[in-house]
């Protein structure tokens, strides 16, 4: 736990780099988020984020599939999106919490 | 008459028209359970049946056993639910009304939804262990396995008992040492998240079980085919796995029938106030147990935990309270580790499994996080509990909210 600059905004991150308050994100956060994993984004990128942020506050659990049949993207095209784990990487840039398992 | 209509007659459904009946006067109320399955099955007893632990007479009886008297029982399938009209549609064309509604129908696999898993491999080299026939496939398969690999593969998330492919891979490396030829399997779980282990205590605590065992790890690795004909788990990646037995947690799913009535999520699990259990739109409907999209484990102890609340709030409706009740998202788990042994978890929405103690008056404490023969006689001992007093509706001696009793806040 602890606190960080990213984007020129302080925010409150786990020791993982996850945002603790999704509140706190906005784009030029993600694009630091993003730089330091390696990945530059782009308006597809921020649909995909959007789209994760929105159903976070709904309270969903979000899977790949659920990215996979949002419209936005299909699953390959995810791949491509956030490659190595399309999922962890684009939750953490879009400031909500890594997708876990109860242990 | 007023009408409680309880759609689901598994652990659920079953514990809820116990506490219902009990609560309810039966001249005022009328309680009806639907379900189209006549057997009940002690789901958590499949993990053992393929090592022979268990056997099928272990793990069923019939349903009709456990129902109170004073309940409608209708075996039957649910077309659909029209919660404008407070009406659920039955195979077959008939209609019951309610007044309340709670929709207990669970989950279940669909190897369906991964192409190649139903195939020429499935229940030869291909298992799951969440269904009777499959467990009991994968008994026959061990008789007879010489080695090789063994794949333990979860397709997707959520899926039922989060800690059962865990639990798996230790019973597999006890089964095949005792067995001496524990040298020729190789034995790997493959998983869709960042690790076998998400959190980080319970990562610091009980990953180092995965190594001492010798158990590989692959994370990451999300399935889009099964290559029948290379034996392989293929990611959508382009990543492989080759297996020469493989088990696998198929996608799990809620029932189509709340697809049909528009219900739920995608994966149709029903849309569910976490804290209520009320769904999401309609003041009747009250959901139980996995076929919800609260975001905790699908597993009976939390089932159990929500009865508890779902409860006082069906009575807060019906008497025109608030729905003050608020769930917690509480789940308890055992986990087996092999050689009689077994740790234990315990959690909810807020609070990540924390080590410590699990106070159970008579029998515990339990540790927490712990590896220990004590924590696994309770979960021998829990089928009794299960049969007798858990799936009756009676009290038991654990909190439905969580407590911070016997846990430790650690830092590492």
């Amino acid at each position: 736990m602890g606190q960080m600059e990213l984007g020129n905004t302080m925010v409150d991150v786990n020791d993982e780099g996850y945002l603790t308050d999704a509140s706190q994100w906005n784009k030029d956060v993600a694009n630091a988020i993003a730089k330091e994993i390696g990945i530059e984004l782009t308006d597809k990128h921020f649909e995909v984020l959007e789209y994760l942020r929105q159903k976070h506050t709904e309270g969903e659990v979000l899977t790949i599939r659920k990215v996979g049949k949002s419209g936005i993207v299909d699953i390959k095209g995810l791949y491509k999106l956030f490659p190595g784990g399309p999922l962890k990487y684009s939750s953490k840039i879009a400031g909500i919490p890594k997708p876990a398992s109860c242990v | 008459m007023k009408k409680i209509v309880i759609l689901g007659g598994g652990t659920a459904g079953t514990m809820m028209s116990n506490k219902l009946r009990n609560a309810l006067r039966r001249e005022e109320w009328d309680i009806t359970v639907v379900d189209k399955h006549k057997t009940h099955y002690y789901q958590p007893g499949f993990l053992f049946i393929p090592f022979g632990i268990y056997n099928e007479r272990d793990v069923k009886k019939p349903k009709s056993s456990f129902f109170p008297a004073g309940v409608n029982v209708m075996y039957t399938g649910v077309d659909k639910i029209e919660p404008e009209n407070k009406k659920v549609l039955l195979d077959g064309g008939k209609i019951l009304y309610y007044d309340f509604l709670i929709i207990a129908t669970g989950t279940q696999t669909k190897p369906e939804e991964t192409p190649g898993l139903k195939e020429e491999l499935w229940y030869k080299d291909i298992f799951d262990f969440y269904t009777i026939e499959g467990a009991l496939a994968l008994q026959k398969h061990f008789k007879s396995w010489q080695g090789g690999k063994l794949v333990m593969a979860i397709s997707e998330i959520p899926y039922k008992c989060p800690v059962a492919p865990l639990e798996f891979v230790f019973l597999a490396e006890e089964f095949f040492t005792k067995k001496g030829i524990r040298d020729k399997v190789d034995i790997t779980i493959v998983t869709p998240m960042a690790g076998v282990f998400t959190k980080p205590i319970a990562t610091k605590m009980l990953s180092d079980l995965l190594v001492e065992k010798n158990i590989n790890v692959v994370a990451d690795f999300y399935i889009e085919k099964i290559d029948n004909e290379k034996k392989a788990l293929v990611s959508y990646d382009e990543r492989e796995v080759l297996f020469d037995t493989l088990t696998i947690v198929p996608v799990n799913m809620g029932d189509e029938m709340v697809e049909r009535s528009g219900l739920g999520d995608d994966l149709n699990f029903v849309f569910t106030d976490k804290h209520t259990l009320r769904h999401r739109d309609h003041e009747n409907i009250f959901v139980l147990g996995d076929a919800a999209n609260i975001p905790t484990s699908k597993a009976g102890s939390v089932a159990h935990f929500a009865s508890e609340i779902l409860f006082d709030n069906l009575m807060n409706a019906i008497e025109g309270r608030p729905l003050i009740a608020s769930f917690d998202g509480h789940a308890n788990c055992y986990i087996e580790t092999g050689y009689g042994k077994g740790a234990l978890i315990d959690f909810n929405y807020e609070t990540e499994p924390l080590p410590g103690t699990f106070p159970l008056p008579g029998i515990g404490p339990f540790g927490l996080l712990k590896n220990t023969k004590i924590n696994h006689y309770g979960k021998i001992m829990f089928r009794w509990i299960y049969w007798h007093m858990l799936l009756r509706g009676k009290a038991l001696p654990v909190e439905a909210d969580m407590t911070m009793a016997g846990k430790k806040r650690v830092t590492f």
